[in-house]
């Protein structure tokens, strides 16, 4: 029987140096962050990070010097609107970056998804984002004539996901509210990474009732990870909320001191370690839902 | 304070509901405090037709109160994912009221770097939907701060949304669903209604001066000879304000000291 389940350091030794990799989730919800964790300890470097949707994901591999390129439409810790992390490393040019809009990225996911060059759109005219990203317009060969933006494919070496259950052949529920695009970064990328809140039989799926809550066929996924609790500090509703008071101490480590303390105590730690630091599975369990 | 006091904060929500009071059955996006409040107040004073969600996933039956609330409080009537939100967006149905760093006189907006491009002095939040937003439906922009590091002279520093500047447009063509709205600051309300679209004064707000509104512009304003006050909340909204939408007055926390609406002659 096909069995994809990896551990983090097997996870970590199917990336290599130079790698674009696509991040699902959204700000600080479902980010796949027990697997950026693992890249930030691992000796990976010069990654090309395509983080649309951008929350502590960014922020984190940023502050560790792990990004060569960032390719992004925002990054935001929600509740505390901008992430220092990120800012430091973007206002010091620490990176090169292409600046997308949410939409003109999801359309360049989709095209990378269908094999396709590009899709069209009116998404980024007018604006100074396409001269920026080197992107180029094409006419309609239609009547109508109109100039349109060729949104360029965006394919990634990997995606890295996290969702609620899976089992071992890579069969996934994503269970939170909104599955956001997980589903196209997936399927633009050659290799995908799923991390899991729970590992279990494909019986307790609770197929077909949660057909809705599958957000891709098993043949998409390249390694299932078991992660409890890997989303944190983003949240994984509705197993547990965004730690909102974790977030703000992670803004806050901005000094060298403390952002070296952070690093040593958060993302040196392996996961047990780490679950431990943030005050253990009852307390994430019991953090309420977040209020907007 | 007297029921028929107001503050400016009050004002301002006034100010910004009206921008969706004739849009029918669109989606209204309120982002940051006022707009939203905004969005709700429309909603339930004039135009209750208007769509909204609880800012996150879930359309609602009535506008989300702002600050702590039992979940129970949220009562849904149907499903605004972020794929759907995109999918409403590229249909046109939505107006959204924003709150960007900068706004030139062409109406573009800026909330993405402030200052040179590859070492900006400040990187804010990048231009997240701003692009799409802008080119597919109605926009309305909200400006706590009126003063010319907001309403810039020139072009604003990374052009977020596309704006009534016929040197940016595909062909030098007006896209199609280009629909810049209204300007809303603590000091007046601005529109596009002046000639080639120019940004005009609509309305000033009680106690302040056109002289004044343009003298915190980097651009110039079209002054038509009348310009009207900004009309005051009236007891329905400000009890909706108050009671329904902002029970624990989160709004007096968005101006310095929570001044009043009308401003005394100084």
């Amino acid at each position: 029987m096909l069995d994809k389940r990896l551990d983090l350091d097997a996870f970590v030794d199917r990336l290599s140096d130079g790698m674009t990799l696509g991040v699902g989730g959204w700000a600080t919800r479902r980010k796949p962050m027990a697997l950026i964790r693992a890249i930030a300890r691992s000796g990976l470097k010069d990654l090309t990070l395509v983080a649309p949707y951008g929350g502590p994901d960014v922020g984190l591999l940023a502050a560790c010097g792990k990004i060569r390129k960032l390719v992004f439409a925002f990054v935001s810790l929600d509740h505390l609107p901008l992430d220092p992390h990120f800012r430091a490393a973007r206002q010091a040019g620490a990176f090169e970056v292409r600046e997308l809009d949410e939409g003109l990225a999801q359309w360049s996911l989709r095209a990378g998804a269908m094999r396709l060059p590009f899709l069209p759109t009116r998404v980024g005219l007018g604006t100074d984002v396409p001269a920026e990203a080197g992107m180029k317009t094409i006419r309609s060969p239609y009547d109508d004539g109109e100039l349109l933006l060729a949104a360029p494919a965006i394919r990634l070496d990997a995606a890295l996901i996290h969702v609620h259950r899976a089992d071992q052949l890579g069969n996934t529920l994503i269970l939170s509210p909104d599955p956001f695009f997980d589903d196209l970064i997936a399927r633009a990328a050659d290799q995908v990474f799923v991390s899991t809140e729970q590992l279990v039989a494909t019986a307790e799926l609770g197929l077909p009732a949660n057909a809705r809550f599958n957000p891709f066929e098993r043949s998409v996924v390249t390694g299932v990870i078991e992660a409890p609790f890997g989303a944190h500090p983003t949240g994984a509703t509705p197993d547990y909320g965004i730690d909102v008071e974790h977030l703000k101490a992670y803004a806050a480590a901005t000094e060298p001191q403390a952002w070296a303390d952070y690093r040593t105590r958060f993302v040196e730690a392996d996961p047990q370690a780490y679950l431990e630091a943030v005050g253990g599975p009852a307390r994430l369990s019991a953090i309420p839902a977040p209020v907007y | 304070m007297a029921a028929h006091d107001f503050t400016l904060a009050e004002l301002c929500i006034s100010a910004c509901a009206e921008v969706w009071r004739d849009d029918g059955e669109v989606l209204a996006t309120g982002i940051t405090l006022i707009p939203r409040l905004a969005a709700g107040l429309a909603k339930l004073s004039f135009n209750p037709a208007l769509m909204m969600t609880d800012a996150e996933v879930y359309l609602v039956e009535e506008p989300v109160a702002v600050g702590p609330r039992a979940a129970a409080a949220i009562r849904p009537e149907g499903w605004m994912s972020y794929a759907r939100t995109f999918d409403n967006i590229y249909g046109g149905k939505r107006h959204a009221l924003v709150v960007p760093v900068q706004i030139d006189r062409f109406g573009q907006t800026n909330i993405s770097t402030i200052g040179e491009r590859g070492r900006p002095k400040a990187a804010l939040l990048g231009v997240r939907g701003y692009p799409g937003n802008s080119i597919n439906h109605p926009n309305s922009y909200f400006l706590p701060s009126h003063d010319p590091r907001a309403l810039v002279a020139g072009e604003v520093d990374f052009v977020c949304s596309v704006g009534y500047n016929p040197a940016r447009w595909p062909d030098g063509k007006q896209p199609p669903w280009l629909d810049l709205r209204r300007i809303v600051t603590n000091l007046a309300v601005l529109d596009f209604e002046g000639a080639g679209h120019a940004v005009r004064v609509r309305s000033l707000h009680p106690g302040v001066t056109v002289d004044e509104v343009q003298a915190a512009t980097g651009f110039p304003l079209e002054r038509p000879a009348e310009i009207p006050t900004t009309p005051a909340p009236t007891a329905e909204q400000l009890q909706l304000i108050r009671e329904t939408l902002d029970p624990r007055g989160l709004r007096a926390t968005v101006f310095k000291g929570d001044p009043p609406g009308v401003r005394s002659a100084s």
